[in-house]
């Protein structure tokens, strides 16, 4: 069971943001989605992540239409980090992550809540701003709140410390991560931190990954599949290596892109203007 | 031991905020109890502590039997009254502020204290014509009716004018807001205008508020508002999400439209009745719940109940100055909340100012 867009379309006003998208996020696999800006990537999300309402098309996520399915029972299953989160009411760092694990309030304890946004807390690298308020945050620090918020959410009552059947096993109903330009605003070295820890919650905990990304060397390097989106179409996708290819990215972004071979072995893929 | 450390701050961090709730209840009592012996009649607090034990059975003997009725007909309904309507508006501030992610939402400002009493004046001065024969059955009744009608109706039109593509804009229903008080404010000018001098007298409450009441014909908005304040004091933990922004409350599991739906249908209730009660009473709903965010922070699941209860202790507070602040007439309750009130809130916003400084 996959998060799946069939033939989406989204249209508003007679503009095709989306077209005949068909892609699929599979359970313990990265898709990274690339393209130009305006092609259309943060709406797909917002489609997949039943924010909006395709147009035309399907978006079933384990087997279920998204657009009928509950906020909160899809809420239980997908967790979501957006691109920008504004927030003037003076919350600590610490009850903005918590509130990640408002899904769950029914069946989960206090201490189970704490011990998660603890552990997400030192995945974040936020310990140091836990107990600051969010508002007065830098925009980078933000961006690792959220994930810190999301991560809590899709661990659901998977239990972080011990390695125990995993909610999926138990329910059959796999979990789904989708992130926003995660990366954008933060450092190099906690963007590395994040896509590493949204790569383990695909491999180790079976997660299916989405995220939008600029980056081709980080879509190299973290994902295993890749969708290249342009004008509201797919014009590939596939396997990281068969896609990251300089001739197919230097024809869709419009810009010369060249391999190189990197000396650590491999190679990066570097775009020069003009 | 860092995690003991954690524990042990946030139990106290609760604690903290149990506390404050437990706090504001005991000044609310104290607040009560002070105003039923403040008034035109000289009533000792000693006295009217004597006729509450009695009242209650903790005491076989009373007080004097016409102090005992002024208390019981006369100051006893009315801090009841002050109670309710400061409470709903303390709480309706508090969830509009979360709901349209705005501090400085209110009742008061998006038109919907106005357009309540755009309909209740509408009633005063023009009900024996819309209602001709009808006006002497429905009679008192039409006057609250027709308030809660403005604060309904007005609240439609600013969900269904910004709403777009599904989704509702916070910012633009904010704009909308103001752009209906103005417009209820000069349709109650246009009805002010119209008319003659007994309307006139009863006009002026409705603009300046007053707890004196309107007899039992109250009783119907009154209950009317202890439903919806009983409703909204459930929303606190979505309302939180909601802080997050509207789609980051979808993703966490929040049905975004339903609650915008109950949400404001309930604050109009609370607001129109309790217009329809008291008149336009202002500042309770802004300055209330920035009062209580000092005390407890902004987490809504103790907002919301402090921000009724300090509303509650702000109307019947503000209720006591103006029974004797002008002996014998009275000032109205509208006039006292902004007297006190405005200057009051400019000083939190300074202080707010002072705070964003880097």
């Amino acid at each position: 069971m996959s998060l799946v867009a069939n033939k989406a379309g989204f249209v508003v006003r007679g503009r095709h943001l989306l077209r005949d998208v068909t892609v699929a996020v599979k359970p313990g696999e990265v898709l990274a989605v690339l393209g130009p800006n305006g092609a259309g990537k943060s709406t797909l999300l917002r489609v997949m992540a039943g924010e909006y309402q395709a147009t035309s098309g399907t978006i079933h996520q384990n087997g279920q239409d998204v657009s009928q399915v509950a906020a909160l029972a899809l809420a239980q299953t997908r967790a979501v980090m957006p691109q920008a989160a504004s927030m003037t009411f003076p919350f600590a760092v610490r009850d903005v992550v918590a509130l990640g694990r408002a899904p769950f309030r029914r069946n989960s304890t206090r201490q189970f809540d704490q011990k998660l946004v603890d552990h997400a807390i030192r995945l974040a690298d936020i310990d140091h701003l836990a107990d600051r308020a969010y508002p007065a945050l830098s925009g980078g620090e933000k961006q690792r709140v959220h994930l810190a918020r999301a991560l809590v959410q899709v661990w659901g009552m998977n239990n972080p410390e011990t390695t125990g059947r995993l909610d999926h096993e138990r329910d059959g109903k796999e979990r789904f991560l989708l992130l926003d330009e995660p990366t954008a605003g933060l450092d190099v070295s906690h963007q590395h931190a994040l896509l590493a820890v949204a790569r383990r919650e695909a491999h180790q905990n079976n997660v299916g990954v989405m995220m939008i990304l600029h980056d081709f060397n980080q879509v190299t390097a973290y994902a295993d599949r890749v969708a290249v989106l342009s004008a509201g179409e797919i014009v590939a996708q596939g396997p990281v290596s068969d896609i990251m290819e300089p001739g197919l990215l230097s024809s869709v972004f419009k810009s010369p892109i060249r391999a190189i071979d990197d000396p650590a072995g491999g190679f990066v893929l570097v775009s020069h203007g003009g | 031991m860092k995690q003991v450390a954690t524990s042990l701050r946030q139990f106290g961090q609760i604690n903290r905020r149990v506390w404050s709730l437990v706090l504001l209840l005991l000044v609310l009592v104290l607040v009560t109890v002070m105003s039923l012996g403040t008034g035109g009649a000289h009533i000792a607090l000693g006295d009217v502590i004597v006729h509450i034990a009695q009242r209650i059975g903790l005491s076989g003997s009373g007080i004097d039997a016409f102090d005992g009725r002024i208390l019981d007909t006369l100051r006893l309904p009315r801090i009841l009254r002050a109670i309710v309507i400061g409470g709903g508006l303390g709480l309706a501030g508090a969830v509009m502020q979360s709901l349209f992610r705005n501090p400085i939402a209110d009742p008061g400002i998006i038109g919907v204290s106005a357009s309540a009493a755009f309909g209740a004046v509408a009633m005063i001065v023009s009900g024996h014509i819309i209602l001709g024969s009808f006006y002497p059955t429905i009679g008192p009744y039409g006057v609250p009716v027709a308030a809660f009608a403005g604060a309904v109706i007005a609240t439609a039109f600013i969900r269904i004018l910004s709403r777009q593509d599904g989704q509702t804009d916070a910012a633009i229903m904010l704009l909308i807001g103001v752009a209906i008080n103005a417009m209820a404010f000069a349709g109650v000018g246009v009805f002010t205008y119209m008319a003659d001098d007994a309307q006139l007298r009863s006009l002026t409450f409705w603009q300046m508020g007053a707890l004196a009441g309107n007899g039992p014909t109250d009783t119907p908005a009154l209950i009317i508002m202890v439903l919806g304040i009983a409703y909204l004091m459930s929303l606190g933990s979505p309302l939180n999400l909601f802080l997050l922004g509207e789609a980051e409350a979808r993703h966490l599991g929040v049905e975004v439209e339903h609650l915008k739906r109950r949400a404001t249908v309930a604050t109009a209730l609370v607001v129109g009745a309790a217009v329809a009660v008291s008149g336009i009473i202002g500042f309770v709903g802004l300055v209330a719940p920035h009062l209580v965010r000092l005390v407890t922070g902004p987490d809504n699941r103790y907002v919301l109940p402090a921000s009724a209860i300090c509303g509650a202790i702000m109307l019947t507070g503000a209720d006591a100055v103006a029974r004797i602040i002008v002996l014998p007439a009275e000032l109205p309750i509208g006039l006292v909340t902004g007297i006190i009130g405005g200057p009051f809130f400019l000083g939190l916003l300074m202080r707010e100012k002072k705070r964003r400084r880097l």
